[in-house]
């Protein structure tokens, strides 16, 4: 299967939206983009198991490239593994969803669907990118779309938000930068440098040059995925944005970090992985109950989930940090639940808040009498977000924690308690906000008069529940998919550690 | 022998022959309409574009005094390119003045010196290409005739620019005291023993370079200069011109001073620094869009001296490709604002608010170029920061790139501002819609094709590169 039809499809979809006029038109365009990516990711995944029962062990399938700057160098060269196909079919169900939420966006529809299709098209060339070059190149491209996105279609302070989240990836990007350079300079292949991925995973980085370079790979992704204390675009930017930029935030721009934090910065310098891990275990301990605790305090809802998503990704630096298989097969999981997770928490949310036009919690109440499918849609969401057994969030949260259990050292152990104690305040922040929006008295009598949600609304969080349940109640074929790409990775860090 | 002449200055020729075409027209009895002139001017510049493609031949004339090459002809082509761009954006502004094949003649004489200038391979030919490009510039800036500011202006670049001319002269007669010629391939034969004469030879040498591509800390007179001259010649003066002296100034240093490459890393480093974070810290609070583009491309020549400190192909060849493509990118920025200029005469950042609803192409347009220049993939200016700083990597500085990346950041944030005006922000009294007419329209093709596909076509780059 080519590969490069999941860069083409996205890219044909954003033009053949700019030749069309009204909002009619375009989301058609838009949703039957998406549904073609969708399908085109259920034939990857396909093709994948296929691949794999016929006994393929190749790292990474379905490779191709070609030569794009050889002075320099420089490939396009793609292909994928099981952990990549988990995060393209997230990014699939996220824009899919994303375009049936924004159904009635009336505001420069053109330009807002544009966009939106545009940034899956980074993500998926960041999720297949086997050379560091157009991994950096695609991660910028899912940035900027971003900026537009908030300042636009925005809420609340907009233009504030958009450019601290410009800002801050890119400072994450400009980091990235130092650290793919570093490792080009370091490697050889007949005299010269490279950016492939596969060749420097071969080839080995001194440990003294992983150390220098590390630091810049992993903060800079960790930028991207709420690092503490590199988290503060978060809040702002989430609670900014319009509801599918959000989803598409929260859901699949976090991940790219996390992605990107576990195929460059632990495979490719694994030495400096272990070597830096009690750093990361304590960043993303605080991360997690840092938080936690500052949810608490929160009173509108797209806060409420944007602090949230900084403790829930500081599950997946932690299963990173952990640099054990379950592990990190549970930060692959944490990823992927997350991502469909909080995509639904924020598409409620967006459903929420087109109708009653707010987001405080203390003005909603008793929302399950008139749009009792928009209220469900918000317990799922977070009941899985607590970590109900279920839902994926369990799932993930859970195997993070034996990986990490596996370490018998007082300091993981500790680490691990600490993590385990976040459970609780999330029970806590998600019982009360379910508890006081969705459940008692209705607060204010204008809002008996609305409806629930329609169509496109439904489908788009059926969509995202099924992802949720299907990794909740079977978590077997999950981990099956992801298994030999986080054995990859874990087998490097074993080398290295003998 | 006249065959090698008319060959090998093919290039040079071709202008010559514009300005004489252009002097007879001035000299008619008729008067021509502006209309006319404009029209066969940027179709001869055109002709003359693209004839620079063709008879590419290497060689050298007058003992050893002109030299040319593939590339050499290549650097000459982006210059006759951006030159025609700049002649069709200024169509509008063009159309109602008095002295149209004045200013073409001005200009035509600038880029003359700077073929010379580039094809010099002698500190003498080098001087007069330098001159013959630096003082028609001057008369240039003031071509706003009933505009104080664009008086001022011109007084002010002639006064930076004869101070830096006469630090190059000193710098060069210090070096032919040291060396004993003036030859570029002898001094560098001669320069294999460092005497302190030499250096400071070399640092008069540096610092008048510095002033004409306004690298920190001679930049003083670019912003008033740029505000004040009209859009055209700004352009003019931030692309053109500082694209030729770069040109020079990356063969000079690689090949005639490449003895003294431990002295001038340090100092291009420094300068490059410095250069790199006072044109971001000045560029973030500017109110007047040619004020904030003077510098924003007073930063950009900070990211150029990184490329240049990895004294390989790939530095060089990343410079050169770099300008290539800053031409697109800085040419489109300027090609929305003259034309807004032309139409309502505002120029200020305030003024772009609510842009996009009143006129939507231009603001892709400038968005487009505004993201080049800030390095935003997919345009190319992406791909040459990312080449830039590679290459100036590659001397295993990372501290050098390190500071770049995140200066990197720091002038996203003034481009993103323009952006933010342009797209978010409200406005009680926009500019009203602009009517582009034929010429400024091919022009924006040109600058916005050439952003998107310079980058993702590979061939640009290896050609240059293939020319080393």
């Amino acid at each position: 299967m080519d590969l490069s039809l999941l860069i083409i499809l996205p890219l044909i979809t954003a033009l053949a939206i700019l030749l069309v006029k009204g909002l009619k038109q375009v989301r058609i365009v838009a949703l039957l983009g998406a549904a073609a990516q969708l399908i085109l990711c259920f034939f990857l995944l396909y093709f994948y198991y296929q691949e794999r029962t016929k006994g393929s062990a190749a790292d990474f399938l379905f490779q191709s490239g070609y030569i794009w700057y050889e002075p320099l160098g420089i490939n396009y060269h793609v292909g994928v593994d099981g952990i990549s196909i988990a995060m393209i079919l997230l990014t699939a169900f996220v824009v899919f969803a994303g375009v049936l939420v924004s159904w009635k966006m009336e505001k420069m529809n053109k330009e807002f669907f544009f966009l939106l299709i545009f940034l899956s098209l980074g993500a998926y060339g960041f999720f297949i990118s086997l050379d560091l070059f157009t991994l950096f190149f695609f991660l910028e491209i899912a940035v900027i779309p971003k900026f537009l996105l908030i300042g636009i279609w925005g809420s609340g302070k907009k233009e504030y938000s958009a450019m601290k989240l410009a800002l801050m990836l890119m400072g994450g990007s400009a980091l990235v930068f130092v650290g793919l350079a570093g490792l080009y300079f370091n490697t050889n292949v007949n005299g010269a440098h490279t950016f492939s991925l596969i060749q420097i995973a071969h080839q080995g980085i001194p440990l003294g040059v992983q150390k220098v370079f590390f630091p810049f790979a992993f903060i800079g992704f960790g930028i991207f995925t709420a690092l503490f204390p590199f988290h503060t675009w978060v809040p702002d930017g989430h609670s900014s944005a319009p509801t599918a930029a959000s989803m598409f935030l929260a859901g699949i721009s976090m991940k790219l970090g996390g992605y990107g934090c576990l195929r460059v910065a632990a495979y490719l310098m694994p030495g400096a992985a272990h070597y830096y891990s009690t750093i990361i275990i304590i960043l993303a301990c605080i991360a997690i109950l840092y938080g936690a605790f500052a949810t608490m305090m929160q009173t509108d809802l797209k806060y409420i989930n944007a602090y949230s998503s900084v403790s829930h990704c500081g599950f997946i630096l932690l299963g990173i940090g952990m640099l054990t298989k379950t592990a990190i097969n549970g930060a692959v999981i944490q990823m992927v639940s997350h991502g469909l997770m909080t995509a639904l928490f924020f598409a409620g949310i967006g459903m929420i808040y087109d109708r009653t036009h707010s987001r405080q919690v203390a003005q909603l109440g008793g929302l399950m009498k008139m749009m009792p499918f928009i209220s469900t849609v918000f317990v799922i969401a977070g009941l899985c977000s607590l970590g109900l057994p279920g839902f994926s969030g369990f799932v993930a949260e859970m195997t993070v924690f034996m990986g990490s259990w596996e370490k018998g050292d007082l300091f993981y152990r500790l680490a691990t308690i600490v993590a385990c104690a976040s459970i609780v305040v999330t029970a806590v922040y998600i019982l009360r906000a379910v508890g006081s929006s969705i459940m008692g008295p209705v607060k204010n009598n204008d809002y008996l008069k609305l409806g629930d949600a329609g169509w496109n609304e439904r489908l788009a969080a059926a969509l995202l529940i099924i992802g949720i349940i299907a990794i909740g109640v079977a978590p077997f074929w999950f981990t099956d998919l992801i298994n030999p790409g986080t054995d990859t990775i874990i087998q490097k860090v074993a080398d290295v550690i003998k | 022998m006249l065959n090698d002449f008319l060959i090998l200055m093919k290039q040079e020729l071709g202008v010559t022959l514009l300005i004489f075409i252009l002097l007879f027209i001035k000299l008619a009895k008729k008067e021509w309409k502006n209309e006319t002139v404009l029209g066969l001017v940027n179709i001869l510049l055109f002709v003359n574009l693209a004839a620079g493609f063709f008879f590419i031949h290497k060689g050298t004339l007058f003992g050893d005094m002109f030299r040319t090459s593939e590339l050499l002809s290549f650097e000459k082509n982006i210059l006759n390119l951006g030159t025609l761009i700049i002649s069709l954006q200024s169509y509008s502004w063009l159309k109602q003045h008095k002295h149209v094949p004045e200013f073409y003649m001005l200009m035509l004489s600038t880029l003359l010196g700077m073929f010379f200038m580039i094809s010099s391979s002698n500190l003498l030919m080098f001087y007069l290409g330098l001159e013959l490009s630096s003082i028609p510039l001057a008369a240039m800036a003031n071509f706003d005739l009933d505009k104080k500011r664009s008086s001022e202006a011109a007084m002010k670049f002639i006064m930076s620019s004869a101070f830096s001319s006469g630090l190059l002269l000193f710098g060069i007669s210090m070096l032919y005291g040291a060396t004993g010629t003036l030859s570029f391939s002898e001094i560098s034969w001669q320069l294999t023993t460092l005497s302190s004469l030499q250096v400071f030879a070399f640092i008069l040498l540096i610092a008048g370079f510095g002033f004409k591509i306004s690298a920190v800390p001679f930049h003083l007179w670019t912003a008033d200069v740029y505000e004040g001259s009209p859009v055209a010649v700004t352009s003019y003066l931030s692309v053109i011109s500082k694209g030729a002296i770069l040109f020079v100034l990356v063969s000079v240093l690689y090949n005639v001073f490449q003895p003294l490459d431990s002295a001038w890393y340090k100092m291009l480093f420094l300068v490059s620094v410095l250069t790199m974070i006072i044109g971001n810290l000045f560029a973030l609070r500017q109110q007047n869009m040619k004020r904030f583009l003077a510098f924003s491309s007073i930063s950009q020549v900070g990211f150029i001296l990184i490329g240049i400190t990895g004294e390989s192909i790939q530095g060089s060849a990343s410079v050169i490709y770099f300008v290539m493509i800053y031409v697109f990118s800085n040419l489109a920025a300027f090609g929305v604002i003259s034309l807004v200029s032309a139409a309502t005469g505002r120029e200020n950042v305030d003024d772009y608010k609510g842009f996009y609803k009143t006129n939507p192409v231009l603001s892709w347009a400038l968005t487009i170029g505004l993201f080049s220049l800030a390095g935003i993939p997919p345009t190319a200016g992406f791909f040459g920061k990312f080449f830039l700083l590679l290459a100036g990597a590659g001397k295993g500085n990372y501290w050098l790139i390190t500071i770049a990346a995140l200066n990197m950041v720091v002038s996203l944030y003034y481009y993103l501002r323009i952006v933010k005006a342009i797209f978010m922000e409200a406005n009680d009294t926009p500019i009203e819609n602009v009517k582009i007419s034929f010429a400024p329209k091919i022009a924006m093709l040109i600058c916005v094709g050439g952003i998107i596909i310079t980058g993702f076509a590979s061939g640009a780059y290896k050609y240059i590169y293939s020319l080393f």
